[in-house]
């Protein structure tokens, strides 16, 4: 199918001079590092304060300066914000993708555009163009040199916000968010907005269906990333200790921690921190670090993505082994190798699960949004600690980086869960310890952290062979003892570990599995498929190892799609190696071209595996 | 009925023991933890306020045979530093005793071991420099001397690493240099070493008797015994003990360390200022080209910021940090809300 094709299914009857109204997809396509990321924020916050369901994606290079960049913003009347693959309104602010950016428009789409790009590039008749006096506006508001871009992009904001109906005291409000109250920098920028939108009301005539009503439906929402959500869960959950080395889309996540710690973590009597945030020279080293801190009892936690995660494999297992506490977020790209830094996937799942070599199993949480992604942010110290062992959190790019909608976070519903560690009060009481031994028939063994003063505390962590008491041992009996000891812990887990979201439909016959960011895609194709007489069930997991209800759920059902975002179906593979009774229902639908999941690319190839 | 020595805080040497030993006889290794056991035991240090780490390697596994009543972990190789870096974040009160060997520090473990010297963690920080790897059956190290020839490996191509000229250009501001052959020696380095507030570098030369102990090879007992050139009399006094021996005047140099000990150097042949960096270069330059084992505190700063002075943590270690203080008011995450909305 041709774009155009395509462009059309999606556009469905579009009758000329009907309005649109809440209900579109906007492309911004600049250049890098042209500075358009603040105008893109004023107008997602915009609608978003209009009380619109909207999502901002950017589809950034890995590139610093002068490559081209596309942010797109959805407006869904139906609160839907995944991806799509049609785009109605393009702001054209690159000439050196216009034209593949016209063709991508749905017919009868719309154009804006500088106005000294030649009108020969401006091909489409189908099209509705509206020019901007991009340079004219800029000269007019003569800003300094350093601002100019940021200025000649708050003309876009202009001439959009009077031809969709955008409310400019939004603008006004967004800027002032944005620039965090510089009434500066807001009045400058919002100068050239409002002369912008001026101009555009005495010049322009609207003649393009599209346009925004103020609606309701964001009240008590917030709009934030899932690497800030990720790094305030892990502040609220008490982060003794922060190690990381720079790498996207990761880095975002350490540094809102380093934005958010020393105002909500320093102590009021002494001005002193109660954290400590270490730039590792290399991910190696930032788990090493960790591993230590939350070896002696911090709260520790590193944060990285692919490339980061191959240096850390050793580590991984170490903390496995010597059962030391460790959070390590996983904020997804596309691999293998350093493949697209700044692309979405979900392809270290099968990787991340058995980081480590030998028989090395990884607890792993999977958020699906941003709330999740602060929740998962502190429960990720309870599991730790609980279960004495390094915690994965799996995010991806889409979730860390692009802005969401989102619940407001919930504050922590309970105290903190340190675990099993045992005081020289306990230690006293008991007349015994020994590190490595499974007291309660859990699996859990009880720790004691250096400093306890007791004199049966210590003992030597280690990554070789140990007996209970964590002395080398290469007694085969030992050996077994103690990896059948780690299964029954891991085995056990699933019982606290977040348990899954699932929406059964009676009698569907088709269950869809899936994870992480491809939720919002999912929920949307579901709507289709039922108007296309598809019933489906739905089961979103949160964590691995599985609990029961993933077998039941599959058992359930005659045909089970795991919809994921990597080429291998990889959380395929993990589930049919885990119910192998049913590997057979197990069917994978997967695609991994660097950008979010679209609900029409799930119901095509649903329907088309349906033979439908 | 024999009388044991018990030390201020009360404990008799065995307190500072750990497993007996399954290094080899005569291993290097063995008596640099002897005189690991006996410098605690000297500086009366409480064994539960000292983590012991080390990489892999023969020298890594000592530490399970001192200090049996100490934490430690026995981590991943050449990564100790790190391990180190965060422990010691986590427990600022906790002394951190680290030990690695040759190939485990200046091998696989360099890049780390240069960034600890960058951030200044402060801890003690052994080198068991035998120039081989024991552990995997003596193949040649980074800190193999040149034109050096092991039996079943031959000649060794390349120059060797001066793990004392590395930490010297990533500034550590402890470095010395002993020979597990002169205990003496090591016992009251390693104790200057722990009194220091910074990274102490000790690298010692500690044979390994099965792989490396040929006559000619720089890391031998006979070619050490031969060649050792000490630059001065070490005695570390602590700070609660009176100097007991007397000096002739300008025989000795006093330094005072962090923890109010006092370091006496007194001279042997020649006038070594240990706080003189160029000296300290010159010193480290003049013993390879002569192929002398000269020993002894090479260089000594003691007015760097460590890694703890950079972080500006509370007092209680954050290991020990309560719900209270961890975990910020409902108020203020209503509040971060209110701003996102
Ligand atoms: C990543 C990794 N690679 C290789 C090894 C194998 N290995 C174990 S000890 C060692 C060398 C130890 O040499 P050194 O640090 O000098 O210690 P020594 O045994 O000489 O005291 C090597 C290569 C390992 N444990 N881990
Ligand atoms: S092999 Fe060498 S280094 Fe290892 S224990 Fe034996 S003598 Fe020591
Ligand atoms: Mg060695």
């Amino acid at each position: 199918m041709s774009t155009h094709e395509v462009a059309a299914l999606e556009a469905g009857s579009q009758l000329a001079g009907e309005e649109i109204v809440n209900d579109f997809s906007m492309v911004v396509a600049t250049v890098n590092g042209s500075g358009s990321q603040t105008s893109n924020m004023a107008i997602i916050r915009a609608l978003f304060r209009m009380g619109l369901p909207i999502s901002g994606k950017n589809l950034f290079p890995s590139n610093i300066q002068g490559l081209p960049t596309w942010f797109t913003i959805r407006v869904s009347a139906d609160g839907f914000v995944a991806r799509r693959d049609a785009t109605e309104i393009l702001v054209a602010m690159n000439k050196a993708t216009l034209v593949e950016d016209l063709q991508s428009l749905v017919p009868n789409g719309v154009c804006f555009h500088p106005d000294d790009f030649e009108p020969g590039l401006l091909a489409r008749p189908d099209i509705t163009y509206y020019p901007m006096p991009v340079q004219q506006l800029v000269r007019e508001a003569a800003p300094p040199k350093e601002m100019r871009d940021y200025i000649a992009n708050m003309v876009y904001v202009g001439v959009v916000a009077n031809i969709l109906r955008i409310d400019l005291g939004e603008i006004r409000h967004a800027l002032e968010t944005h620039f965090q109250g510089k009434a500066k920098a807001v009045a400058m920028n919002m100068d050239v907005v409002e002369s912008a939108a001026a101009w555009a009301e005495t010049n322009l005539t609207k003649r393009d269906p599209y346009c925004v009503r103020r609606d309701q439906q964001t009240e008590g929402l917030i709009l934030v990333d899932g690497n800030t959500a990720a790094a305030l869960g892990a502040v609220y959950g008490g982060v003794g200790f922060a190690a990381w080395y720079p790498i996207t889309p990761a880095s975002s996540l350490a540094e809102a921690l380093g934005d958010y710690l020393p105002s909500l973590r320093t102590d009021p009597e002494t001005g002193k921190a109660t954290y400590s945030i270490i730039q590792a020279e290399d991910e190696l080293a930032a788990i090493g670090m960790a591993i230590g801190a939350g070896w002696v009892g911090a709260r520790a936690m590193t944060s990285t993505s692919g490339p980061g995660i191959s240096l850390m494999a050793e580590f991984s297992g170490l903390a496995f082994f010597a059962e030391v506490p460790v959070v390590i977020w996983d904020i997804q790209r596309m691999g293998p190798s350093t493949g697209l830094p700044t692309r979405t996937s979900q392809g270290d799942i099968m990787f991340v699960r058995f980081l480590g070599h030998g028989d090395t199993r990884q607890v792993m949480l999977l958020p699906g949004s941003p709330a999740e992604c602060f929740e998962f942010g502190w429960r990720a110290f309870d599991l730790a600690e609980r279960l004495q062992t390094p915690v994965f959190v799996m995010s991806d790019l889409d979730l860390g980086m692009n802005l969401w909608m989102s619940e407001p976070f919930v504050f922590p519903d309970k105290p903190m869960d340190r675990g099993k560690v045992l005081t020289a009060d306990d230690l006293e009481r008991l007349g015994s310890f020994a590190r490595y031994r499974d007291i309660d028939g859990d699996g859990i063994p009880y720790r004691t952290l250096p400093g306890n003063e007791h004199p049966l505390s210590p003992y030597l962590a280690r990554g070789t062979g140990h007996s209970e008491e964590a002395v080398y041992s290469e007694r085969p009996d030992d050996w077994e003892a103690n990896m059948e000891r780690l299964l029954r812990k891991h085995t056990n887990s699933r019982t606290i570990l977040p348990r899954p979201v699932i929406d059964l439909s009676a009698g569907a016959e088709i269950g869809l599995i899936g994870f992480g960011t491809t939720d919002p895609a999912i929920m949307e194709a579901r709507q289709r498929l039922l108007g296309k007489g598809v019933d489906t069930s739905y089961l979103r997991l949160r964590a691995v190892p599985f609990v029961e209800d993933v077998g039941e759920f599959i058992e359930e059902h005659d045909r089970v799609y795991v919809i994921e975002m990597n080429s291998d179906g990889q959380m395929r593979q993990l589930l049919q190696l885990e119910y192998p009774e049913l590997a057979a229902r197990v069917r994978s639908l997967r695609r991994n071209n660097g950008l979010p999941l679209t609900a029409r690319w799930i119901t095509d190839n649903l329907l088309a595996a349906e033979e439908i | 009925m024999a009388t044991t020595t018990l030390n201020l805080i009360g404990l008799d040497k065995a307190g500072y023991k750990g497993k007996s030993s399954t290094l080899c006889q005569g291993c290097g290794h063995n008596s640099i933890s002897s005189q690991i056991i006996a410098a605690c035991f000297d500086l009366s240090l409480d064994p539960s306020k000292i983590i012991k780490l080390s990489g892999i390697g023969c020298s890594s596994k000592s530490p399970a045979y001192f200090l049996g009543r100490s934490h430690g972990f026995n981590s991943l190789h050449g990564r100790m530093p790190s391990v180190a870096t965060g422990a010691v974040i986590a427990n600022h009160k906790l002394k951190a005793l680290g030990v690695s060997g040759d190939g485990d520090t200046a091998s696989i473990g360099i890049g780390q071991f240069i960034h600890m010297l960058r951030r200044n963690v402060p801890m003690v920080y052994i080198i068991e420099n035998n120039g081989v790897y024991g552990l995997t059956k003596g193949q040649f190290s980074a800190t193999a001397d040149k034109g050096q020839v092991l039996k079943k490996i031959g000649r060794n191509p390349f120059m060797p690493v001066d793990v004392c000229l590395e930490a010297f250009v990533a500034n550590c501001g402890f470095i010395a240099r002993s020979f597990a052959g002169d205990p003496r020696q090591v016992r009251e380095l390693i104790k200057a070493a722990l009194t220091f507030d910074g990274t102490a570098i000790l690298d010692i030369i500690s044979p390994c008797v099965t792989f490396n102990n040929r006559d000619e090879s720089t890391k031998s007992y006979v070619w050490g015994k031969g060649h050792e050139e000490p630059l001065h009399d070490v005695t570390l006094v602590p700070k609660r003990e009176e100097i007991e021996v007397d000096y002739e005047p300008g025989e000795v140099t006093e330094v005072e360390m962090h923890d109010g000990s006092r370091l006496m150097l007194k001279k042997l042949d020649r006038d070594y200022d240990p706080t003189d960096r160029m000296a300290a270069l010159a010193l480290l330059h003049q013993a390879h080209v002569d192929q002398l084992l000269v020993t002894g505190l090479i260089y000594l700063n003691r007015d760097q910021e460590t890694l703890l002075d950079v972080q500006g943590m509370v007092d209680t270690p954050l290991g020990a940090l309560d719900e209270k203080a961890l975990r910020p008011s409902p108020e203020s995450l209503k509040e971060i809300m209110a701003s996102m909305s």
